[in-house]
Formats: C-alpha cells, structure tokens, sequence
C-alpha cells in the first residue's frame, strides 16, 4: 500500500492467521487476506472481485472469528464468508490455525464434488480448474456419496462456448459477467435446489462481444472455449504474453502455443486465477480477440507469460512463476513445517527449462540427454 | 375460555366486508394512532408490548421497527410476509381468510408507525383466492378513506399492495421475498446489510408476519401494558396455533401463552386429544423447521417441569432438549407414525426448496433425502446414521439463509431422539416395510439425572 493511500483512507489492522496486516477500511477479510498470500489466503470459488455482488454462495472461504473487532471482541457466533465480511479494527480471524474451518471448508468441498462427474481427463479446464486445486488441497482422499450422479442434458449455447451443465458448481460468476459486461443477459439459472442449472432458458445463443470473459471467470470446466475444444490439454501449450491494437478491449492477452500455433486466447490472469487489472481496469478482452485472432501474426509477443502456482504450467519451470509466500512460518510461530516429500526432487519434469525451449516442450525434451544429466 | 385477541370476531356472519368490520370496532386502531398518537409514540407501545415476531424467529418487534434506518429522502416499506409455506402452519391463511380487515387495519397503524407509504402483502401464489379476498378489502378500505392519500386529514399518505408469490418456499424468508417483490429471482441475500438498512429496492424495510402486524390492532386499541399482561415472563399475548396431525380436533387455535403443552393438546377446547386407543409419540411444536421433541420431552422439560406454550418454555433445554416455538406448526404424532418416514418427507421438502445458492445446503439437502429414502426402505446401512448426522452438521450454519439449518435440525433432532428406531429400521429391513417401531419408551418419564436437578 502506497503512504497516499495510508493517508486519505483510514486503514484498519487485524490479524489473520496470527500475521498481522493493515488494510484500508471497507476490506473484505477474503482481500486482507490476498494481501497477506501464501496458505492463510482462504480459497474462494464465487468471489470475484471484479465482478461486483460476486461471493457469498461457495462457501468455501469460510473463515472463524474469534474476535469481532477491538471494540467488541466476541467471537462471531459461526463462520462468516471471508469474501463478503469487512475487516473491523482489531479483528482476530483464524483460517487454517482454526480447527472448526478446516471440517467445515473439507464438508464444503465434498458437497461442491458431491454431484460433480470428475471427467477431468475429458474436460478442457483440467491443469487450470479451480475445483482441481480446491480438492488437492482441501480434500478429502474419498466420497461418501453412494448415489447416482446428477447430470444434466447437453445444450447448445452457440458458436463460441461449450455448456457443460453437469460441471457447473454454480457460482454465479457468469451470470455477473453477462450482466454487468454485455448489453444484454440471455442466460441465468433456472429451477432451483440441486436441480438449478444455468441455461439460457429456450436455447438462445449467447452471442456478444463479450461473450467470451465467461469463459475465463468459470472456476471449472462447465463453460469451455469451443474454438479451443480437445485441441490440447493446457499443461502442453505454452503461455506468451501478447497484445495487439484493439479497437474494443484491452488487447492484452495471452496466447497458449504450441510451436508456433496459437491454440487458444485468453485474458491475463493474476495469482488468484482472476483477469489482470490493466492500468486499474479489468484486463477483459473482446470476442474478435479471442475466438478470431489465432494467427501468431495477429499478436505482438511480450515473452513468457507469468504463471500462478495454481496451474500445472507451473510445474513447468516457466521464468514467469509467481512463486506464493511463505507464510507457514509465521503461522505457526517458527516452527516450521515437516515436509514429506519435496515433488521437485523426483519429478523428471522439473530439470527441463521449459521457458528456454524454442517452442512448447514434446516428449522428445525430457528424454533427451540433457534432460538425463540435468 | 381465554381471551382471544385476533380472532375473537372472526365468525361473525359478514365480518369479511367492511360494513360487518367496521361495526364490531374495526379500524379504530387507525383511528387512536392517527389522531392522538405520533409514530414514535405507537412504535414505542409496540416495544412495551413485549411483542415477538410471529413469523419464526421470535424477535421483539418493537425492536426491530426501532432499527430501521430513517435517512431524508428515502421511501421506507412495510412489507407483509403472506409467504407461510412451513408444512404444518396454516395459521396466517385463517386470519387472511376469515378476517382480511384486520390485517388491513394493522398494516395502515403500522406503516404510519414505520413510515411507509408504499406497504406490501407478499402472499403465498398457492393462496389464489385469499390474494382476492385482501384485495377486496384493500379496496373497501379504500373507499371508506382509510387507505390513499392524506388519511383523514393527518396528512399521512399509504397505500397497500398485494403481490403474489409463485410457490417457492424460499421466497418466505424476508431478503428472498424482497428480491421476488423486486421481480427477480428469489434468492436469499447476503447480510449484512440487513432489510432495516437496506431492503426493498435499496430502502430501509420492515418484514413482518401477517400474524405480528395483525397484533399490533389489540396492542394500540388496548394498551401496550393490557397487552403484556397476557402470558408469561417473555411471551406476552396471544399466539395462533395450527395444530394438526393425530388429534381429534385439528384447526386454528388462539391461545394466550399462559397454557401448557399438555393442556392444549388434551383438553376439549383446543385438540381435544388423540383418536381414542391411541398414544402420543413425539411432536413437532413449531413447524417443520424445529426439532421433534418425544413424548416425554415434550409435555415436561428435561428438569422435569411442566412444559409450557411460550417461547421459553418450548426452547428449555435448547437443542439438547428442547423445541421453538417456531411459527407456530404443532404437528402431533401418534404411536402409528414412523419417524424414519417423517424425516424423510420434511428431507425431501427441503431438498425441492433449496434455492441452491450454497453449496451446502444445495447438495447436502438432495444427500440427506437419498439416504434418509435408503433406511425408510429398507437399504439402509448403520453407517448412514452417522453419515446423515455428519451431513446435517456440516451444513448447519454454514449457509447464507437459515433454510440450511431449518434442514438440518428435523434430521439432527431426529436422530437425537429416536436413533433406536432408525437402527430398528436398518436391523429389520424387511420388517420395517409392514409395521411401525411403535412407541417403545419415548412416553416413558424420563430419567433426569442429578446434574440437570441441581
Ligand atoms: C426458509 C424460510 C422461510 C420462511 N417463511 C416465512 C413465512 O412463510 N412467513 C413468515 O412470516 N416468515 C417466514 N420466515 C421468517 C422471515 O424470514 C422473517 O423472519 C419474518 O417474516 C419476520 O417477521 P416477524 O418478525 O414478524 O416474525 C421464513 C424464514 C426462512 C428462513
Ligand atoms: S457455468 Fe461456470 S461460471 Fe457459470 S455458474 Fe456454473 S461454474 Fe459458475
Ligand atoms: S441456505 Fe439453502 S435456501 Fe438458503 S441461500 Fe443457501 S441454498 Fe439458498
Ligand atoms: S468465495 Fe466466499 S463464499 Fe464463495
């Protein structure tokens, strides 16, 4: 935080995790969190910040406050939605230090997997769907669920995105993107309960210009990019920063190569899988962008694209790794964590610099002698 | 006889029309509040009345019309939740019914009171034709000067709306009615902020039950402290009971909460008992949203006192023990009824009426219904029993409306009271298909051990 800020905004101090942070006023305790990064940062599957009313309905960011805020500090009765709860001053939250969290943050995503189909090795959005991380991390190893699986029937939505309904975990994100970047909303959710599906009600195709950002908020794979349709799976494509002069957007996006091919357009995304903000404003891009530029011509390449932690890509030793903070230190007070296995040690992957290949990596650059010797 | 409030008149031949109304006392209330009293002044009698929210939750009313926010310039909105779709509460539909004009009549005192020139009836779509019946009586009202603008010279402008539901249950819970009363869908909202900040599109409201508004007619005609002299301790007035279920006599009752639970349910002038050879096994005393309590919980607390028809009484002991008074469903259940299948069906209703915003309530319903279906017949594992007391903790407050938890206490309090009988439905599958478990010990006096006596 710049001191301009300090000083025209009342900022508010509160720990998280016991780590401390100060953060203006009217925070949510999901971004005060953010601010922090690293494992104390509660996961969030409907928060969007740049979709404005998103959160609240996941769940999965449910934090604990033991203490309200400095002038009253009772603990808050149940868990509240990090995403949709402001910072008080002095306010004491306990995400991963809190027992009471972890149960119910594992109860919600068995809920979210509960009626999911987990056709992750058919699914476009396997390597950079947020379900995936959610389940790693936060997961437990098992259903319990002995029922048949909900699903739903195919449905066309037109020519650009794929509905994949029995993905959907339903949040809403879409439906925020097509109110608040489209002209006009001709879909949303129908029926209610866990027979709710996101439709467009008598099968109208989506068609906007923007059509396409829908695409990039959907934490899983139930709206893909159908231009993109079983070209690749993500983690072979290679992520390059690229702008070009767009009349309508931004025009910074990225391009996922492969060789020289440009499989697939995307907006820019930060570390917390959202759209990048450029110059303040969020780096949405044009359908012209996205579906109709798939010429390496089209594009000015900036370089190597930067890559979250929550993308397998980041398994590829990519320059641009955002590497996360450490903050398990500070959480549990010095003692540092045991780790079991450190996965860099074993995995033949990680002794190619994938970002020093020519084009996207094949199967001949890890068994190559270079690869055995590095 | 107890004296009776609200429905006193209620069968007076014509009483639906204004003219019958009008003669037996009505809008004299309006009256009172208009000429002689300020807004505060009739807020302020609401809040001596000691008057509780009718609608499930029991908050002081007068309370809760002293938190809305009051900023220059802003419209503020009474809004009627007409929604009642509890299984097991019929009771707003019998006032709407059978005396429109009272609620008429309390909502004009009440808007003055809160401000509102704009007030609302959100009533339940399935209740086609009492939305007929308001209507005409909101236009008699009319007619007769007591609604429109500058009501009888005190310069105070109001007119009442009636907007039907389309039969969502969820639209009952005071954000989701607002966002269906905006025409949008009816998903709860997140809050903070609440209605008395910002509720209806924006502005400060006040949602309140048809049976709370409806109070507020005897607490201005007769005084907030003749009012609070009905009942007990925290429960001031009368209440209206739906009572149905295996007694003899199932209807709409008006009590002063001064009875007890024994009383109503046994005595001629309310249920008048249970069908001769039969025994009372558990019941459900505030719609289906609150724990079932069995027999012997039920008529006397754990601590071994009378139970009695209030709001504390019904919730001594908690969750642990107790019950609420809920919105005032008291469903009775004889030795013939099977709690498996009864928790299956409230499983299976929650389940249809989850708007499915969160996670937890969305899958966790569906979940809870397919397993309760399993042991109800017959394919039921031990191991669900614990499964369905995992489920309904993990969705207990964990959700953004209290539909989660109003799902998970009927499957936790089942499960607390009556687990033998779940077992007994896993162990004898075949068994459990031709006959019930019956009563076994839950009328027995329960054993109160020292701990709880101290
Ligand atoms: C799922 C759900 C359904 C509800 N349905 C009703 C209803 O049908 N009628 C009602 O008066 N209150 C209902 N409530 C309670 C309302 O949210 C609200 O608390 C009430 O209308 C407030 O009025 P009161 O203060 O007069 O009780 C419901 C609550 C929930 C969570
Ligand atoms: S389609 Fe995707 S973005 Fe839309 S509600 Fe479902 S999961 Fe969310
Ligand atoms: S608890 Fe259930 S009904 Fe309430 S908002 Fe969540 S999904 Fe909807
Ligand atoms: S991210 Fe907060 S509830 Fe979904």
């Amino acid at each position: 935080m710049s001191s301009e800020t300090k000083n025209s905004v009342s900022t508010v101090k509160l720990t998280i995790d016991n780590i401390s942070v100060e953060v203006p006023a009217g925070t949510t305790v999901l971004n005060a969190a953010r601010q922090i990064g690293g494992d104390v940062t509660p996961p969030a599957m409907c928060y969007y910040s740049k979709l404005e009313g998103s959160g609240g309905k996941c769940r999965t960011c449910l934090v604990e406050v033991a203490a309200g805020s400095a002038a009253d500090p009772r603990p808050m009765p149940k868990l509240v939605a990090s995403c949709r709860t402001t910072v008080m001053e002095g306010m004491v939250v306990k995400n991963i230090t809190s027992d009471k969290v972890k149960d119910a943050r594992a109860g919600v995503v068995e809920f979210l997997l509960l009626n999911h189909p987990l056709d992750c090795p058919v699914c476009d959005q396997a390597g950079e769907c947020h379900l995936q991380d959610l389940g790693y991390e936060h997961g437990k190893e098992g259903t319990r669920y002995e029922f048949e699986r909900r699903t739903f029937e195919k449905e066309d939505i037109g020519p650009y995105i794929q509905l994949h309904m029995t993905r959907c975990i339903l949040c809403y994100r879409c439906t925020y993107v097509a109110d608040q970047l489209t002209d006009n909303r001709v879909h949303g959710v129908l029926d209610r309960g866990d027979h709710a599906e996101i439709s467009t009600y008598i099968s109208k195709a989506i068609d906007n210009n923007y059509s396409g950002n829908m695409i990039d908020v959907c934490p899983v794979g139930a709206l893909t990019d159908k231009t993109f349709r079983f070209k690749n799976r993500v983690w072979f494509t290679k992520p390059m920063y690229a702008h070009r002069d767009c009349p309508d957007c931004c025009g910074k996006v990225t391009l996922w190569q492969r060789g020289e091919e440009v499989l697939r357009v995307t907006a820019r995304k930060d570390e917390w899988g959202e759209v990048c903000s450029h110059e303040g404003k969020p780096g949405w891009i044009c359908n012209t962008c996205r579906f109709d530029k798939k010429a390496a011509s089209d594009w000015v390449l900036e370089g190597p694209a930067d890559v979250s932690r929550h993308s397998v890509i980041s398994q590829g030793h990519y320059t641009g790794l955002q590497k996360p903070k450490e903050t398990l230190p500070e959480v549990m007070g010095g003692r540092a964590p045991k780790l079991m296995m450190d996965i860099h040690d074993v995995s033949e992957v990680n002794k190619i610099e994938l970002s020093q290949l020519p084009g996207a990596a094949t199967g001949n650059d890890f068994n190559s002698p270079a690869a055995k010797e590095a | 006889m107890a004296r009776k409030l609200l429905l006193d008149k209620a069968h007076v031949p014509g009483i639906t029309t204004y003219d019958v109304y009008r003669r037996e006392g009505g809008y004299r209330s309006v009256e009172k509040a208009l000429k002689s009293m300020s807004p505060d002044q009739v807020t302020e009698e609401v809040k001596k009345s000691g008057l509780r929210g009718r609608g499930g939750a029991g908050f002081p009313t007068g309370m809760k019309w002293g938190f809305l926010a009051k900023p220059e310039g802003v419209p503020r909105y009474l809004v009627v939740n007409a929604d009642e779709s509890e299984p097991g509460t019929f009771k707003d539909r019998y006032l709407m019914e059978f005396i429109p004009h009272l609620l008429i009549e309390g909502m004009i005192t009440a808007s003055y009171a809160l401000g509102s020139n704009r007030s609302y009836i959100y009533i339940r779509g399935e209740y086609v034709w009492i939305a007929e019946i308001l209507e005409n009586a909101i236009e008699e009202a009319k007619a007769n000067g007591w609604l429109g603008k500058n009501i009888f010279g005190s310069g105070f402008d109001c007119d009442i709306y009636v907007h039907r539901g389309a039969g969502a249950y969820i639209c009952g819970e005071e954000t989701a009615l607002l966002e269906s009363l905006e025409g949008k869908r009816g998903n709860p909202r997140i809050k903070p902020p609440f209605p008395a900040v910002k509720g209806l599109w924006g502005c400060p409201t006040v949602v309140n039950n048809v049976e709370t508004v409806a109070a507020v007619v005897p607490i201005i005609n007769e005084g907030a402290e003749e009012y609070a002299k009905i009942g007990i301790g925290k429960s001031t007035g009368t209440k209206l009971i739906s009572a149905c279920g295996n007694i003899n006599k199932p209807g709409v009752y008006e009590i002063d909460m001064t009875i007890s639970v024994e009383e109503f349910i046994y005595s001629d002038e309310y249920c008048g008992g249970l069908p001769t050879g039969k025994k009372l096994k558990a019941c459900i005393p505030g719609g289906s949203s609150v724990p079932i309590l069995p027999a012997n919980l039920l008529l006397k607390t754990a601590k071994g006192e009378t139970r009695m028809m209030t709001y504390e009484s019904l919730a001594d002991g908690g969750f642990a023990s107790g019950s609420m008074m809920g919105s005032g469903g008291f469903i009775v259940l004889d030795d013939s009824q099977c709690v498996v299948r009864h928790t299956y069906s409230l499983a299976r209703f929650y389940r249809h009426e989850s708007c499915g915003q969160c996670s937890p309530c969305r899958e966790g319903t569906g979940w809870m219904e397919k397993i309760l279906w399993n042991i109800e017949t017959g394919k039921g594992k031990l191991s669900d029993i614990d499964l369905l007391w995992d489920i309904q903790r993990k969705i207990e407050g964990n959700t953004i409306c209290p539909l989660g938890d109003a799902a998970a206490w009927p499957v936790a309090a089942a499960i607390r009271h009556f687990r033998d009988e779940f077992e007994w439905h896993v162990l004898h599958p075949q068994e459990a298909q031709t006959r019930n478990y019956g009563l076994m010990h839950y009328a027995d006096p329960i054993h109160v051990p020292n701990s709880v006596m101290a």
